[in-house]
């Protein structure tokens, strides 16, 4: 019945939404920022565990739609050994894949986060999918301030 | 059900023959602005093609032409509402700008420190920001009296904080995210009894019933055109003669001067007092031809359908597992505001658009609302009178699909 939803609702994001991976509050984080979408109400708290500029851990708390709980969860999984360049780099690709015109993006660059390349089809979603990464950014920055997309 | 001739309305509104995704369009989001028919589409284009000038100050024939037409319209409102004057009638871009402007005139001028506004929790937010600002440039307080858990104003509360300080009561007459439709005769006449004037907020009554000012007596009306089957961009505010020749002009320039020299201005007498600048004239035309459509309708026959469709949709909503719907007031409009168990309201409003069905998914501008039923959104179906059983149907079947796909 959801054909043409496909690409934008794909099974691992179901799977995601469903169980949320390092879905906890971290005692002991070096980092914590907070992320709202004033328009649909989503909201984040994200976590990090430093070790020199290596992110060690990565933790999220909060509520919202699939597409941002799978895009957070799905985050937390993959920048978890990753320095904090090489996070910021993912930051960028992430955000040209969902929100750039570019069609030959690398998706291979992005490993599993490629599931969320249908949202670029969907402006009034792009920003569920990229709350998650603008309170990394801001995270990485070291701001304390909490993160709103609008 | 009655005899409605919805099929034949369906037809005046050439936007309902667009397909969505391939599927026939189900337009159910009309508590944030609904569709036009054909009368207002082809006012306009009429009026741009053959009639449009300035109004109020070309000698020749097309601004005579415009001038008429659009006060034309001021007449219709006047008679639509039952108010006793067109000086009581003002154009506004909508009713945000209505309450703005006896927020910023009538409030400015009469509030003192520690004087009080009344509003109601269940009240969206252009109907809570602006007394916040007057409040900050005053010094008076925001009170806001409570609902319960169906959604409803309780009453007790109300009159509870109804005291010696309150000097206006702003309230709306029906809920735009819960649908609620509030007493206000009561709330009118208990506010009376110690002279404090009462502001209704009726953007989202008016396109669902017949409102009648003087029977009300409410000292202010205020609603948008493009909730009332008109355009967008233009509403109105009435307010009682004696009130509005009291207060203080809004804005400078335009239709509200009479008079001007570098030493002083003299003001234009009502309505034009409170309209600044060159209005929105072909839209206020256009609002003129909405209701024109509306009264042929006839608002109560209207009023009696849509209570049908609401009835329906409540009924065939709590077949659904899962479902909760949002605001069960007694007394009630075509609103029908929900959240399904784990199923976020953005994720139910992008998938019931891949069926062609539109949705209003969120905070509906009313986010005390939100925070007082503890969800962050909801998704809400609101009805017109060209919605029809059959695409109530149709968002029913969606919905358990939808948690089928989710489960």
């Amino acid at each position: 019945m959801f054909d043409d939803l496909r690409d934008l609702y794909q099974e691992v994001i179901f799977d995601h939404n469903r169980n949320p991976r390092n879905f906890r509050v971290m005692d002991n984080a070096d980092r914590k920022v907070e992320g709202f979408n004033p328009l649909c109400g989503d909201r984040l708290t994200l976590y990090l565990k430093m070790s020199g500029d290596v992110i060690e851990d990565a933790s999220f708390q909060g509520s919202g739609c699939a597409i941002s709980t799978a895009s957070v969860s799905l985050m937390t999984e993959i920048i978890k050994g990753k320095t904090e360049a090489e996070a910021e780099a993912l930051f960028k690709t992430f955000h040209e894949m969902t929100t750039g015109k570019d069609e030959n993006i690398q998706l291979e660059a992005v490993g599993k986060l490629a599931v969320l390349a249908g949202v670029r089809e969907y402006p009034a979603r792009v920003k569920c999918a990229t709350l998650a990464w603008h309170t990394l950014d801001a995270a990485l920055k070291n701001e304390q301030k909490s993160i709103s997309t609008e | 059900m009655t005899h409605f001739p919805v099929e034949k309305i369906r037809l005046d509104f050439p936007i309902l023959e667009e397909k969505i995704r391939n599927k026939p369009l189900v337009y159910l989001d009309n508590a944030a602005s609904c569709q036009k028919p054909n009368a207002v589409i082809d006012t306009i284009s009429h009026v741009y093609r053959h009639d449009y000038a300035n109004v109020h100050r070309g000698v020749h024939t097309l601004s005579v032409r415009s001038t008429d037409k659009f006060e034309n319209a001021r007449e219709k409102i006047r008679a639509f509402i039952n108010a006793d004057s067109t000086k009581e009638i003002i154009f506004t871009k909508g009713a945000t700008e209505s309450i703005n402007l006896v927020a910023q005139t009538y409030g400015k001028a009469n509030l003192k420190p520690g004087d009080e506004i009344l509003i109601t929790a269940m009240e969206h937010h252009s109907n809570i920001v602006p007394w916040q600002m007057l409040c900050e440039q005053t010094g008076a307080l925001l009170k806001v009296a409570p609902i319960n858990q169906q959604g409803e104003l309780i009453f007790t509360e109300f009159e509870k904080l109804l005291g010696d300080k309150t000097r206006l009561v702003a309230v709306v007459h029906m809920s735009n995210a819960l649908g609620t439709i509030n007493p206000v005769k009561k709330i009118i006449d208990l506010a009376h009894n110690r002279y404090i004037p009462v502001l209704l907020d009726g953007a989202q009554a008016i396109p669902h019933m017949a409102v009648d000012v003087q029977a009300l007596d409410c000292d202010f009306y205020v609603f948008s055109g493009h909730k009332l089957y008109g355009p967008s961009g233009v509403g109105v505010l009435y307010g009682k003669r004696a009130l509005l020749e009291a207060m203080p002009p809004y804005q400078g320039g335009g239709d509200m001067i009479r008079k001007v020299t570098f030493e002083e201005t003299e003001y234009n007498s009502l309505p034009y007092k409170f309209e600044a600048g060159t209005p929105s004239i072909a839209d206020v035309i256009g609002l003129g031809a909405a209701i024109d459509y509306l009264n042929d309708i006839g608002m109560d026959t209207i009023a009696a359908y849509e209570a049908e469709l609401l009835a329906y949709a409540t009924e065939k909503a709590r077949q659904i597992k899962g479902l909760r719907i949002i605001g069960e007031a007694a007394e009630k409009g075509a609103i029908l505001s929900f959240v399904l168990d784990g199923i976020h309201p953005h994720d139910i409003g992008t998938m019931l658009d891949s069926l062609g069905i539109a949705i209003r998914a969120g905070h509906h501008c009313a986010m005390p609302v939100m925070d007082f039923y503890e969800v962050p959104a909801t998704a809400r179906a609101s009805f017109a009178m060209y919605n029809t059983e059959q695409e109530i149907d149709v968002l029913m079947n969606g919905i358990e699909s939808l948690i089928e796909v989710f489960g």
